[in-house]
Formats: C-alpha cells, sequence, structure tokens
C-alpha cells in the first residue's frame, strides 16, 4: 500500500472519486494541501479572486454537469467568505464538497490566529459536515462527503481539516474505499407502488390538469421522462425558475414559468385546474402565493425526494416519495397500457380555456420610443444571437426575471441561475464554471450593472485561464428590482436604489483587466453589435446595454391573492 | 399538542448541535431535551419533548430524520409509553412544615434525601405533570430550588426503538 501525507490524500481521494477541478483560493491552514496540489497533475485548480467566487463557479460547474462542486478554502475568512455560496447551493440542493482548511487541533477553541468554527458557523446551510480527526480518516470522510453531496436531495457537504492533519512529514497508508455503508443514511429510491397507481389515476381522470416540475427534475436527471410522460397525455406544463429548461420552452405544451413573475397562463392554468401534478417541486411562497388560495379546486399529486417536502406548505392528496426517474418511469408504464385513456373531451375545453389566456399574450414587448433598447429586447436579442443553445447564468434582479421570461430553454441544465437564496454575485462566477465545464460551448451571464460589481474581480480569473465569458449587463443604472418594489409599494421613493453618477464606466474597466468591452445603446444597433460580440469566440466580451431604467418586471403576483391575481403592466390587473 | 420524540443519535462530536440547532433554526420549540449514552457507546439517545399540531410535528420528525446523525426516531406520544422525568429540590422546612413536607413527599412517593435544621432536598421521579403537582402542593413560597431532568421515556410493550 502507497504511503501519503494528509494533504496528498486529500487530493488523491478527490482524483479516485473523478474529480477533475477545484476552485479554491491559498492561505495557512490550506498551504500542505496546496503544495500537494503541486505535486501532481490529476487534479487541476483554478485560482479564483475571492472565495465566494470559487463556490459559485463550482456551484455553475455543478449545475451544468451534474457533476458535484469542489471547493478548497483557508481557515477564518477564507471559510466565512465561502459561506454565501454555500447557502447559495443549499437552497436550490445543489451537489458541492467544500474543503475548508483549519487551525491546527492544538490550537482549536483557543481563538487563535484565523480560526473561524467553520463546522458550526455553516451548520444550517450545508446537508452534512465532517471535521476530519486524524490523517487516516481522510480517504472515508471524502467518499462519505461525495456520497451524501450527491444521493438523495443533493446539498453541500463541508470537510473541515486541521492543519496539522495535513503534515507532509506524517504518512499513512492510502486506500480509497470502494463502497460507503452509514447506517444513519439511506437516500430514497422508488416511489411506493400504490400511491403512483393512485396518482395516475387521478391524473388520467382530470379535466383540467397541470403539470408542474420544478428543479428536481433537472437534479434527477428526469427531464425526457418529463417530456414523454407529457407529451403522451397532452397535457399543460409549467416550469418553476429552477426547473426551466425541464420541459423544451418552444413546446405548444408549455405555459412558461408560474409564480411571482409567471405567465399569465401558466398562473391561471394553476389556479383553475383541478389536478395539480407537483414534481420536484416545493410550493414555494415564490409560486403559490397565499397559500390560504392557492388551487382551490385542486387534487394536489406531489412527487418529490425529499418526504420534508412534501405537505410542507400545501397538504399533497397523494404524496409520493421517491427519485423521480423511477416514478416518471412507472408513471409513463402506467399510462402507455392500453386501457389508460384521458379525458380527451374535457382536456379539449381546458386547452380552449388555456389559448385563451395565452392569447393575451402577457411577455408581448411594448417597443420604446426615440430608439431606446428594453431590458427584454436585450434577452431576446441573445436567444436570436446564440440560436437558443447557450448556457445561461444570470444574478438576481429585474435582469434575472427578464432571462427566464425570454430566453426560452429547450433543454435542461442551460439555465444555471440563483432561485433559493437570491445571491447576486452568482451569475458571472457560475459562467465561469460553466464555461470550464464545457470550453467548447457559449456560457453567456445575463447581469445587471448592480450584481456584477458583486464579484467582478472574477475578470482576473477569466483572464489568467483564457475564459471566453460573455457578459450581457442590463444596465438600468439602478437596483432595478428594489425600484420597481419602491415604485409600486413606497410611492416612488428610491431609497438606495441609485447611483448613476457613480457607476463606473464598464468598458474601460474590462479593458483594464484584458478583456474586450461593448456599449450599445441604440435598438437599431442592437442585433447587430451583440452579434458581433458573440463572434469574438476566443475572448471574454462585456456587453454594456442601456436599457430603459423605468421598466418593471411584469406579470407580478400581488401579494396576499391567489395565483390568478396578478399585475400585468404598470396600468394593468386582473 | 405535546409529544415526547425519543431519536438515536450517533454518539459523533458536532451531532447534538445539529439536532439542537434545527429547533432554532426553523423555529421550533423545545420544552425539554435529555441525553447520554447508551449501552451501545457508538449512540446516543435524546429524548425531546416539543409541542406542535399534527402538521408541524410531522415536519419536525421528518427533518430529524434528514439529518445524517440521526439513526432511529420514534414519537413516544403515538402510542402506549412511560415517561419519566426527575426532580431534586430544596424546600423550607422548619417547624410545623417539617412534618407536613414529610408527609406530602410520601404521598407523591418522594424521598427526602438530605436534611439539615431548615431545609429538605427531596428527590421525586414520575411523569412531569406528577412533579407540577407536587411543586404545587408544596408551594411556591416553601421551594427554595428546582433541578429538573426534562423527559426521557420509553414505548410500552414489545416495541422497541434500536438498531
Ligand atoms: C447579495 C444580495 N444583496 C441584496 C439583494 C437584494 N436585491 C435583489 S434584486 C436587487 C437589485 C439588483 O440590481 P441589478 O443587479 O442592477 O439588477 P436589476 O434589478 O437592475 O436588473 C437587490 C439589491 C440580493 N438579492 N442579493
Ligand atoms: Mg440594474
Amino acid at each position: 500500500m502507497e504511503l501519503l501525507s494528509g494533504g496528498e490524500m486529500l487530493i488523491r481521494a478527490l482524483h479516485d472519486e473523478g474529480v477533475e477541478l477545484l476552485f479554491g483560493y491559498p492561505g495557512g491552514a490550506a498551504l500542505h494541501i496546496y503544495d500537494a496540489i503541486f505535486n501532481q497533475d490529476k487534479v487541476a485548480h483554478i485560482l479564483v479572486r475571492h472565495e465566494q467566487a470559487a463556490t459559485h463557479a463550482a456551484d455553475g460547474y455543478a449545475r451544468a454537469t451534474g457533476k458535484p462542486g469542489v471547493v478548497l478554502v483557508t481557515s477564518g475568512p477564507g471559510a466565512t467568505n465561502a459561506i454565501t455560496g454555500i447557502a447559495t447551493a443549499f437552497m436550490d440542493s445543489i451537489p458541492m464538497v467544500v474543503i475548508s482548511g483549519q487551525v491546527d487541533s492544538s490550537l482549536i477553541g483557543s481563538d487563535a490566529f484565523q480560526e473561524t468554527d467553520m463546522v458550526g458557523v455553516s451548520r444550517p446551510i450545508v446537508k452534512h459536515s465532517f471535521m476530519v480527526q486524524t490523517a487516516e480518516d481522510i480517504p472515508m470522510v471524502v467518499k462519505k462527503a461525495f456520497h451524501i453531496a450527491t444521493t438523495g436531495r443533493p446539498g453541500p457537504v463541508v470537510i473541515d481539516v486541521p492543519k496539522d492533519v495535513t503534515d507532509p512529514a506524517r504518512k499513512f497508508e492510502y486506500q480509497y474505499p470502494s463502497t460507503v455503508k452509514m447506517r444513519s443514511y439511506s437516500v430514497p429510491g422508488k416511489g411506493h407502488t400504490g400511491q403512483i397507481k393512485k396518482a395516475v389515476e387521478i391524473l388520467l381522470s382530470a379535466k383540467r390538469p397541470i403539470i408542474y416540475a420544478g428543479g428536481g427534475v433537472i437534479q434527477g436527471n428526469a427531464s425526457a421522462l418529463l417530456t414523454e410522460l407529457a407529451r403522451k397525455l397532452g397535457y399543460p406544463v409549467t416550469n418553476t425558475l429552477m426547473g426551466l429548461g425541464a420541459f423544451p420552452a418552444p413546446d405548444k405544451q408549455f405555459l412558461g414559468m408560474l409564480g411571482m413573475h409567471g405567465t399569465f397562463e401558466a398562473n391561471n392554468a394553476m389556479h383553475f385546474s383541478d389536478v395539480v401534478l407537483g414534481i420536484g417541486v416545493r410550493f414555494d411562497d415564490r409560486v403559490t402565493n397565499a397559500v390560504a388560495k392557492f388551487c382551490p379546486g385542486a387534487k394536489i399529486l406531489h412527487v418529490d425526494i425529499d418526504p420534508a417536502s412534501i405537505s410542507k406548505t400545501v397538504a399533497a392528496d397523494v404524496p409520493i416519495v421517491g427519485s423521480v426517474t423511477s416514478v416518471l418511469e412507472e408513471m409513463l408504464e402506467l399510462v402507455s397500457q392500453a386501457d389508460a385513456k384521458v379525458d380527451r373531451k374535457s382536456l379539449d375545453l381546458w386547452w380552449q380555456q388555456i389559448e385563451g389566456w395565452r392569447g393575451k399574450q402577457c411577455l408581448k414587448v411594448m417597443p420604446a420610443d426615440n430608439d431606446v433598447i428594453k431590458p427584454q429586447q436585450v434577452v431576446e436579442s441573445v436567444y436570436r444571437v446564440t440560436d437558443g443553445e447557450a448556457y445561461v447564468s444570470s444574478d438576481v434582479g429585474q435582469h434575472q426575471m427578464f432571462a427566464a421570461q425570454y430566453y426560452h430553454f429547450n433543454k435542461p441544465r442551460r439555465w444555471i441561475n440563483s432561485g433559493g437564496l437570491g445571491t447576486m454575485g452568482f451569475g458571472f462566477p457560475a459562467a465561469m464554471g460553466v464555461q470550464l465545464a464545457f470550453p467548447d460551448a457559449i456560457s453567456v451571464c445575463i447581469t445587471g450593472e448592480g450584481s456584477i460589481q458583486m464579484c467582478i474581480q472574477e475578470l482576473a480569473t477569466c483572464l489568467q485561464y483564457g475564459l471566453p465569458v460573455k457578459i450581457v449587463c442590463l444596465n438600468n443604472e439602478s437596483l432595478g428590482m428594489v425600484r420597481q418594489w419602491q415604485d409600486m409599494q413606497y410611492g416612488g421613493r428610491y431609497s438606495s436604489s441609485t447611483y448613476s453618477e457613480s457607476l463606473p464606466d464598464f468598458v474601460k474597466l474590462v479593458e483594464a483587466y484584458g478583456h474586450v468591452g461593448v456599449r450599445i445603446e441604440k435598438l437599431s444597433e442592437l442585433d447587430q453589435k451583440m452579434a458581433e460580440a458573440f463572434a469574438l469566440k476566443d475572448r471574454l466580451v462585456f456587453i454594456d446595454v442601456a436599457v430603459d431604467p423605468s421598466e418593471h418586471v411584469y406579470p407580478m403576483a400581488i401579494k396576499g391573492g391567489s395565483m390568478k391575481d396578478m399585475y400585468l403592466s404598470k396600468t394593468e390587473r386582473t | 399538542m405535546r409529544h415526547i420524540i425519543s431519536i438515536l443519535l450517533e454518539n459523533e462530536p458536532g451531532a447534538l448541535s445539529r439536532v439542537v440547532g434545527l429547533f432554532s433554526q426553523r423555529n421550533y420549540n423545545i420544552e425539554s431535551l435529555t441525553v447520554a449514552p447508551t449501552e451501545d457507546h457508538t449512540l446516543s439517545r435524546l429524548t425531546i419533548t416539543t409541542i406542535g399540531d399534527d402538521r408541524k410535528i410531522e415536519q419536525i420528525t421528518k427533518h430529524l430524520n434528514k439529518l445524517i446523525d440521526v439513526v432511529k426516531l420514534v414519537d413516544l406520544t403515538e402510542g402506549a409509553h412511560i415517561e419519566r422525568e426527575l426532580m431534586l429540590l430544596k424546600v423550607k422546612a422548619t417547624g410545623a412544615q417539617r412534618a407536613e413536607i414529610k408527609r406530602t413527599t410520601d404521598i407523591f412517593r418522594g424521598q427526602i434525601v438530605d436534611v439539615t435544621s431548615t431545609v429538605y432536598s427531596i428527590q421525586l421521579t414520575g411523569a412531569s405533570d406528577k412533579l407540577d403537582s407536587f411543586l404545587a402542593a408544596i408551594g411556591n413560597a416553601a421551594v427554595l430550588e428546582v433541578a429538573r431532568t426534562g423527559v426521557t421515556g420509553i414505548s410500552r410493550g414489545e416495541k422497541v426503538l434500536s438498531l
């Protein structure tokens, strides 16, 4: 057997786990580990410029590939800087393993230099965490960490490693375990067959059905199955913000996103449905609006791998705990049987009603005067220029909702966005992670001038590793989403949401970082300049687009109402 | 409603803080908590009493089950069960009160475990409401100090909580 130090074991274990890339930033407590990285070439390390970006990049990598993202940070400030990214991954159930250096075991608890109780600080935002006691434990801890992070409902796992445990002078026998068994952790497999039968019966007898699919379908790699089931039934489908791409957006059966900024047709179809099939969703408050008024006439069929998600906010009539893949497979089998018939007549009437709502064209963009660009038009332009084939990450704000509404995701894992935590600063590092995973793909970050400044330092990382990310900044010279709420609820008092005079010249800024910058101010130039920017395949291009600052995101749910209660424009509401 | 949840927990560093953290993080309330290692030194047994409607209790048990360190749990209040709490208390015992307190202690099957000329130390076990009744019978004025362990429990009959 081979003799390795703790630091070497960590890196070797990552390799044995199939990890090719890790994102990190060095510091005292992690230096033995960094030395172990230097002495091998199997696992590549990407040096970011801020630990938050390491977690977001690993997260973007994980969302796009389905493989766990891996992060390495030092103790104290390195670890605390990673917290926002860990919380982001936790809220969206993203598989991630974060290795944090820790002070020497003998110093723990003494308020030593750069000591933070990382296991304690991260406890509410991890799926699990480990503090490594001795180097001999490392292979099993790493094995368990990846097992926990990637199975069941995925999530981030922290491994805190005291520096003495990685001491290069102390070597131990290394063998990576081939299996792991934990008596206290089991992964839900198939759903209950009787429940699935019952759900399918209800589904088939529905008169006004709707399929409401979320991030769990993408995480569970079940998009193809979902699409097959939906097409077989001919039922309308809506996706959550997290689920965009789970069902192909250009499909006639797709009603668009639902929820706070969902479409008129999706939200109405939910409200007036008689059967809701929720798959890989959690009936989030941004979807349901007032829970008491949610889907008053509907039977709720709820499929999720996490039992705690079921009947948490909305009671399920038929709860099914299981992996979405296996449940969908069983459902497909049942609806494919000869005697399985949908209520065609009612369904036709239902579609007529839905087409009526669709006819409202709630996302139709009203062009502005004087060649002014509407933010929605920018997303439409990106969609055209990239043929709908890009990986699109975003930050948080109006631009995020416009991206979700106007980039019609055809495939899963293309829409990379912080849905649960809503983390400004997520988009750009996430786009780096995507680009590293898929060097030849188009990786776009649709952002705002507010959000992009939260991780702008990563421009340097992109130069170092030659990452040709395209940054499309919908520059409305304000914290647009905040301003929208201030317009709607605070009498237009823009408390700390504007900063026009102090915005940087983004073109000069990115040039200073060694990249290309483009400024677009006229609608008549939009498509052409956008195309030129995307034509620079090997370069990072920052496309700063001046957009109409007065624009709001619509539809928008009316707080306290049901799903059908929406503002449709500044002057129209339901 | 009040529920008694008994948990077999990995006897690992940090495991208890995950359980306690879950309660504060999700705004669940803990009435009492007891914990000690079991005959199998790799496991601790933890008993929590909490209050909530069925929906909330369901969420609590689901979230507890999700914690990696939780091996098994049971809501004892779902079936017939035995619950016990131990109370140690000091009461003022002078003059005529001495006999009265002794008598009350006997009625509740408690024991006086230490005596001075002015103070009795009393030990009492039972369900929590019995301990409450005893305190009421003695009267606030006489009570100098109370130490209660919190509830521990076990189900009746052949049902066992084990691996
Ligand atoms: C880290 C963080 N801080 C604050 C917020 C609250 N917030 C949500 S949207 C928003 C404005 C975002 O501005 P910008 O990035 O310019 O996007 P816009 O809405 O203008 O498109 C703010 C401040 C947040 N989501 N994340
Ligand atoms: Mg903005």
